[in-house]
């Protein structure tokens, strides 16, 4: 295990791209992926991991990212919703099905949703409701939120 | 020039997704706390953990030695007052605290964790004083009084009306009618108490504010608020800055329900920015302080009575609201008038007293929020229609539609009802019976141990903005004839943009891809738009925009005309051109017109179309005293709604089922867009009802003061969604439209509480109705 103090260079292997960065042991990768990459579609909500609108994948795993240790995700493949480049199936549903209104939850949920949609492609209701739970929307009645993940699932069941 | 036809252009009535919905989707659109600048410092705010106390002393050595530490604020700084209505609130606590949460100091430093250590180390001595949780406790003979100053207050506005001596903020009465006489008469009466206590916004976006001061004393503001040019005069009011020299800026604010609308955050980040000389300091609360120290929803006491004829005829109200607005006023008032001059809900009720009073606590001080009051007080009128049919041996249907408020009634305030400012509720029962299925029965056993009900609720809101209220659009074009638009309207969700976008299109004839709306909003460059709330802006912005829509379209006209050689009449504009009536083959694109049109030959013909208009809320009154007579909104948006729920007998838990909403919406502008708002409102009305509030614990101090033990609903706890509408247009309205953005919450916690009062043949007059609270209704004790 690597000790370290004050603060440290490390590498994060971030949307396919090694990236550099000085952190302190407790700096949150929310924060770092944020205040030191620009990648702000990760949201603070909580901070907490009550909210989910921090949710990046790593290793294709969704992880809300005020719970994960920048020093933690070194030697891990992290994917941001920047690092969608727009060409998830989900995002194009979530647009279709009217699936945010602020859209401050949804880099989270799309994150989410992609995650699930990878490792389930034909995901059933209840895959959904047991997965979607980890996150939090205020604006939106799910239903669309629902209907968008849905739309996709029903495409990779055709597949 | 002659062409070929094609038609390309959006009506009001296209499905149109947000305009915003890629940017919001790839995780582009930045919102307020994504603009850092590596040169911010950063202000972190220490709050009272007292309900009531007096601050004895603050010791900041310690703290302002620590590392990184730039300054540290206390209310000594800055000894102002500020509030919108009455000038009640320091926005740093100055010798006293009046709620647990108030912000009571400020550390800026280089980051956040140096902020955060540095609070630790600060000092204060509190001597706690005896506090009041609820209106009844602080109304009760020897409470003690939150503001001793109340009467040396100013007052920013003519219609508040404090009661110095006592905890009474405003008074609100209504007088019609005759209630002692009319109750004589009457053979049914009816009456029950109602409780429902303070909760939270919950905006996914916690609130942040950033602020700055050039050298030359411009101040510059960016704020995730719904109001930034209420924020701009804020400050320019309590700083004695001049107004124009501050500049507030909002980009996407990430949901607000009424929360981002008062100023807050933005006197701190202006005073925190002036101790250190101008940079830039950026204020960030953790969630914890979102919900415990920034505004929340209002909590409410309340008595209904009413009398009816053994038919169910509504014959008298008395009734009594007692809102629990928290340690300062903020727009409490506001809402305490609104309640009573809406407080019977939608029904004809000829002899009214009806007393709404908004009362100082020791709670978190309360805001606007989704519904401003109306979900708060129909829960109670509601239950009471249900209570009162059941009185009758009626139907809560029946009972409803024979007391719906029809053209030709007179509202609470003694305003004539007209299909224009009313709508038509009767027929949104109608839709409602047939939606829910009503006639199927409202309780149906399902077997030993489960139950199914429904519970229906009527909705109406009337805003209440000041007479004065105004808002403006400018029109530019570019080279390619698209437009650009640029109003002071807000984009927090409630997607006002995407339809005031919609509505530009259908009125210059042009695709929505040809409408470019500038997102976010500066208010040195956008005209003033009053702020936006009330589920207003499609009207006092629709009405501005389709004036500079007006304005645009006769400057390309007379272009057009010069261009055609013909009168400007016989132009017509279709798909993004004009063209000659005679000849519609004949015609200019915009983008030949736009800035100016230049002839073959080279003469210029024209100038730059820029259109622009403006609109002032008109024939507005302020409330009577004594009667309440005025006129305090353009008009009324109604509705009904259902809820139907599944409930276990045995452990009381329960599942929502189906939810439904029927609404007059006026006129039919993106049916889409518009039944995602409304669903968005009804889950946000479940939400509240099924299981939100502040629980206090006996120091009055919040329990739940984060989403772990605030619980919001989340997916899989969803019903199904019914929705329908009505559509009897506001004739003063663009395309006849009504409010509908926050309506969708209004009905909900009735309908929700009469489905579980029916299923248990219980009275649930409190909120939240959980699984706990219907046990103990049903007779459980621990």
């Amino acid at each position: 295990m690597r000790r370290i103090e004050g603060k440290a260079i490390i590498e994060l292997r971030v949307n396919g791209e090694a990236r550099t960065v000085a952190v302190r042991p407790s700096d949150l990768l929310l924060d770092v992926l944020r205040n030191q990459l620009g990648l702000t579609g990760a949201k603070p909500g909580c901070k907490n991991g009550d909210c989910g609108a921090c949710t990046v994948l790593m290793d294709g795993w969704p992880v809300k990212s005020c719970l994960v240790l920048a020093v933690e995700a070194e030697g891990h493949e992290l994917l941001t919703v920047e690092g969608l480049e727009g060409k998830s199936p989900v995002q194009a549903a979530f647009v279709g099905h009217g699936a945010f209104q602020c859209g401050y939850c949804t880099p989270g949920f799309v994150m989410v949703c992609h995650a699930m949609l990878t490792h389930h492609p034909g995901a059933e209701e209840l895959v959904m409701e047991e997965w979607l739970q980890s996150n939090l929307c205020r604006c939106t009645s799910y239903s669309e939120i629902r209907d968008a993940v849905r739309a996709v699932a029903n495409a990779g069941k055709r597949e | 020039m002659i062409g070929k036809v094609i038609r390309i252009k959006t009506s009001i009535a296209d499905a149109i997704p947000r305009i915003e919905a890629w940017e919001k989707a790839t995780g582009e659109a930045k919102y307020c706390g994504d603009l850092a600048t590596p040169d911010e410092l950063i202000a972190r705010v220490l709050v009272s953990p007292h309900a009531h106390a007096r601050i004895r002393s603050i010791d900041v050595r310690a703290a302002a030695a620590m590392p990184g530490v730039k300054a540290i604020l206390t209310g000594e700084d800055f000894p102002i007052l500020s509030g919108v209505l009455i000038e009640d609130r320091p926005p740093l606590a100055k010798e006293r605290v009046r709620y647990a949460g108030e912000a009571v100091a400020v550390v800026v430093a280089a980051d956040e964790a140096q902020a955060d250590l540095a609070l630790q180390a600060i000092r204060v001595d509190y001597a706690p004083l005896p506090f009041a949780l609820t209106p009844s406790q602080a109304l009760a003979a020897g409470a003690p009084i939150l503001h001793e100053g109340l009467g040396e207050y100013k007052l920013a506005v003519e219609d508040v009306y404090p009661q110095p001596g006592t905890n009474i903020v405003s008074q609100y009465n209504m007088r019609k009618g005759d209630t002692a006489a009319a109750f004589s008469q009457c053979e049914v009466v009816m009456e029950q108490r109602y409780f429902l206590p303070p909760s939270d916004h919950l905006a996914m976006e916690v609130r942040t504010a950033r602020a700055s001061i050039t050298g030359d004393g411009e101040v510059a503001v960016t704020t995730c608020s719904q109001a930034p040019h209420v924020v701009q005069e804020q400050i320019a009011t309590c700083f004695d800055v001049p107004t124009g020299k501050v500049r507030v800026t909002v980009p996407y604010v990430g949901g607000s329900f009424g929360g981002k609308a008062p100023v807050t955050l933005e006197l701190l980040a202006y005073m925190a920015t002036k101790k250190v000389g101008g940079r830039p300091v950026r204020v960030v609360l953790p969630r914890e302080q979102d919900m415990a120290s920034a505004p929340c929803r209002l909590g409410l006491e309340a008595h209904i009575k009413l009398g009816a004829s053994k038919n169910g005829v509504l014959k008298a109200a008395e009734i009594t609201y007692h809102l629990d607005c928290g340690a300062y006023a903020d727009i409490a008032p506001y809402m305490t008038m609104a309640m009573a001059a809406n407080g019977t809900g939608p029904y004809n009720i000829e002899n009214l007293a009806c007393d709404a009073v908004s009362v100082y606590t020791n709670h978190t001080y309360a805001t606007s929020f989704r519904g401003f009051g109306h979900e708060s007080y129909l829960f109670c009128v509601e239950r009471a229609m249900d209570a009162l049919a059941k009185t009758c041996g009626m139907d809560p249907w029946e009972i409803r539609f024979r007391n719906a408020i029809r053209p030709g009634c007179l509202s609470p305030s003694q305003i004539e009802c007209t299909a224009s400012n009313l709508g038509d509720l009767p027929e949104c029962l109608n839709k409602l019976k047939a939606l829910s299925h009503w006639e199927e029965g409202r309780r149906i056993r399902v077997d030993g141990r489960t139950v199914r009900a429904k519970g229906i609720a009527c909705l109406w809101k009337a805003v209440n903005p000041p007479s004065d209220a105004i808002s403006g659009a400018v029109l530019t074009f570019n080279a390619d004839g698209s437009v650009n638009v640029n109003t002071g309207v807000i984009e927090m969700g409630s997607g006002d943009k995407t339809r005031l976008a919609q509505m530009l299109a259908d009125k210059l004839r042009m695709d929505i891809g040809m409408v470019h709306v500038a997102m976010s909003v500066d208010t040195r460059a956008n005209p003033k738009h009053w702020k936006t709330v009330a589920s207003l802006s499609e009207y006092l912005n629709g009405v501005a925009l389709m004036r500079a829509a007006e304005d645009a379209l006769s400057q390309i006209r007379s272009i057009a005309a010069q261009a055609l050689h013909c009168a400007p009449e016989e132009v017509e504009i279709d798909d993004a051109k004009a063209h000659k009536r005679s000849n519609p083959k004949e015609f200019f694109h915009f983008k030949e017109l736009v800035h100016g049109y230049k002839a073959p030959d080279g003469t210029s013909v024209g100038d730059p179309v820029l259109g622009r208009g403006g609109f002032m809320l008109k024939g507005l009154s302020p409330l009577e005293p004594g009667t309440g007579r005025g006129k305090l909104a353009p008009a009324w948006t109604v509705g009904a709604q259902v809820v139907e729920i599944e409930m276990d007998i045995f452990d009381y838990t329960y599942r929502i089922l189906r939810a439904g909403t029927v609404m007059d919406i006026g006129a039919p502008i993106n049916l889409k867009a518009t039944t995602e708002m409304i669903n968005g409102g009804v889950s946000m009305g479940l939400s509240l009802a099924s299981r939100e509030a502040f629980a206090y614990d006996a120091a009055g101090v919040t329990r739940t003061p984060n989403l772990r033990t605030y619980k919001l609903l989340h997916i899989g706890q969803e019903p199904e969604y019914r929705v329908d509408f009505v559509f009897t247009p506001q004739e003063d309205a663009p395309f006849g439209l009504r409010s509908f953005t926050e309506h969708g919450i209004l009905g909900i916690p009735a309908a929700l509480g009469n489905a579980l009062s029916a299923a248990l043949d219980r009275e649930i007059n409190s909120l939240p109705i959980t699984a706990e609270a219907l046990w103990k209704a049903a007779g459980g004790n621990v």
